[in-house]
């Protein structure tokens, strides 16, 4: 399982809605810029949202010998792309599925993909706690994982679901490479004010009252949002958000 | 209804159905993988449906907050909902019940953290946070706030049975259930433990932006595939005014149309908008009373027509 890639990395949060997806995509998009081989596995079964993010819906998942062949985001593939949004008719379609065949389904992606060589495999879940969560990390028990980036946002709502899932890294022995403050502060566009619209700075202390790496502040920039698929840091170079996925590669890596 | 929601996902087309007294047995069961537990799982219709029929006798509407995205404001609505439906009519009595198991985010909204959940003979007591507003969750269970809750399904299911069947409401005219995101073990279970008790309908709430539609469009497919009426949608965080320059900004982008657009697309009720208000945010995280303390604000004026409209989708069905 997973032969050719060097190192995994999980996107986790317990809370939904807070950019897993777009850090996840960002990230492997930023990873590709620098040019690594970079893999990209959604396992949020019920709600993918990695097809559409990187602009790849439509797209056919091939069955050969050798397993499932992923989606290749560029032409010199670079980035391959996995998830279950590939498998479905329509995209309205629900995945209406309880915990055994979400489990098998994980199982699945992680044995039946041939990835072929990758330096970085990014792993995107769904929110929650629950059992693909608890699938993912005893598939990986098996292979080295070299950690988890917990994406949160700066209100207490978040903070307080964002601490049940460092206990359950904790408790499952996955180190937390550290946390990523997303949608801190809107600056508006006419009179760039910089509002907190879900205040600031509960990533910081998260990560200080967990005792675990703090990674960098994302603002709420709704350019990042309508990038779909192309990299924060090659087309916006100069915005705060570019500079923090840069840092962020460079402490990962 | 129970045996449409269990055959919901991809089964064998001849497939008897799990709670049927051929299951396992029937000619189609040859060579299936659950052939065996099937044949000897228990049969009939799970006893918790009656039971929870019974609990929700003296509760006139039963409303589930559903999304298929996580993070759009399920609770933050829930909670809006709760407090503009009590504070309305004081002798209406409204209770909000948290089945986002993995991540209960009611305490904090509803400015209950650290209370307790006591047991009485007749049920747990759920937590009051106004005369005619209680409220049950997981979070009243856990010993402290980094508690995780790392269960599969089948323990999910029967936390749910428990909420459903266990807690003492009293008699009640809206009870609202936040759910989590997604379409999977916790909705399937709340939609069959509920399927005899007489599901009032689902309220959709969504954000503008299509990342979040593509999942809601899924969560609506999913009411449909189980018999679930869907009140109408709520889209919560639809524009911000900037404080200081009164200009508004789109911050997630109705780049198809937005919810409303959705909604003339798949002929499904469009309650109304939220607008994206720091202060709502910073309320919930305080957990103080929005509705109460800020009447006049362009939320609480756009949640009272939500509120309305609901109530009058609420009272249709009756006729």
């Amino acid at each position: 399982m997973l032969e050719g890639v060097k190192h995994v990395i999980l996107v986790l949060s317990g809370k939904g809605g807070v950019g897993k997806s777009t850090v996840s995509t960002q990230l492997a998009l930023t990873l590709k810029e620098k040019g690594f081989k970079v893999g990209l596995l959604d396992i949020d079964l019920c709600g993918p949202s990695v097809p559409y993010l990187l602009q790849l819906e439509g797209k056919d998942v091939h069955q050969t010998d050798g397993g499932w062949v992923p989606v290749y985001a560029d032409n010199d593939q670079k980035l391959a792309v996995m998830s279950i949004g590939f498998l479905l008719n329509s995209r309205d379609s629900a995945v209406v599925w309880r915990g055994p065949k979400k489990t098998a389904m994980v199982k699945q992606f992680l044995t039946d993909v041939c990835w072929g060589d990758l330096d970085y495999l990014l792993i995107d879940t769904p929110p929650g706690t629950s059992d693909e969560h608890i699938s993912v990390m005893e598939a990986l028990k098996a292979v080295k994982c070299d950690g988890a980036i917990i994406v949160t946002t700066p209100q207490q709502v978040s903070i307080e679901d964002v601490r049940k899932e460092i206990t359950f890294c904790k408790k499952t022995e996955i180190p937390v490479l550290g946390i990523i403050e997303n949608m801190s502060g809107f600056v508006c566009p006419s009179c760039t004010e910089c509002t907190n619209i879900f205040s600031k700075g509960g990533g910081e202390a998260l990560a200080q009252l967990a005792q675990v790496p703090f990674l960098g502040v994302l603002p709420i920039d709704p350019r990042v949002g309508a990038l779909l698929g192309k990299a924060c840091v090659t087309e916006l170079p100069d915005s705060p958000s570019a500079k923090t996925f840069n840092t962020i590669v460079q402490k990962i890596t | 209804m129970a045996t449409s929601v269990e055959k919901a996902g991809s089964v064998p087309e001849h497939c008897p159905g799990t709670e049927s007294a051929n299951a396992g047995k029937a000619s189609a069961c040859a060579g299936c993988p659950n052939q065996q537990i099937c044949a000897s799982g228990p049969k009939g219709p799970d006893p918790g449906i009656q039971l929870v029929k019974e609990r929700l006798e003296q509760v006139r509407n039963k409303i589930l907050i559903l999304s298929g995205k996580g993070g759009v404001g399920k609770s933050t609505v829930t909670a809006l909902l709760g407090r503009s439906l009590a504070a309305a009519d004081k002798e209406r009595n409204v209770a909000v019940l948290d089945i986002d198991i993995c991540g209960p985010s009611q305490p904090r909204v509803l400015g209950a953290l650290n209370e307790q959940v006591h047991q009485s003979g007749s049920g747990w007591s759920p937590v009051y946070v106004d005369d005619n507003l209680s409220v049950m969750s997981i979070g009243f269970l856990l010993s402290s706030p980094d508690d995780a809750v790392i269960w599969r399904g089948p323990k999910k299911n029967g936390m749910i049975r428990q909420f459903l069947s266990e807690v003492d409401w009293g008699t009640l005219d809206y009870l609202l259930m936040d759910t989590p995101p997604g379409t999977s073990d916790e909705h399937l279970s709340a939609s069959t433990y509920l399927s005899q008790a007489g599901l009032t309908g689902a309220v959709i709430v969504t954000t503008p932006q299509e990342v979040a539609l593509l999942d809601v469009r899924k969560e609506i497919d999913f009411c449909r595939k189980v018999n679930i009426r869907i009140l109408g949608v709520v889209e919560n965080m639809s524009i911000f005014v900037c404080p200081c320059c009164k200009r508004l900004s789109e911050i997630f982008p109705a780049a198809t149309g937005g919810a409303k657009k959705m909604c003339e697309d798949l002929k499904v009720p469009f309650l109304g908008s939220l607008p994206l208000d720091p202060t709502i945010a910073r309320y919930c995280d305080e957990g103080r009373d929005f509705v109460g303390d800020l009447p006049n604000s362009p939320a609480v004026d756009a949640l009272n027509g939500i509120v309305t409209r609901l109530v009058e989708m609420c009272d249709s069905k009756e006729e």
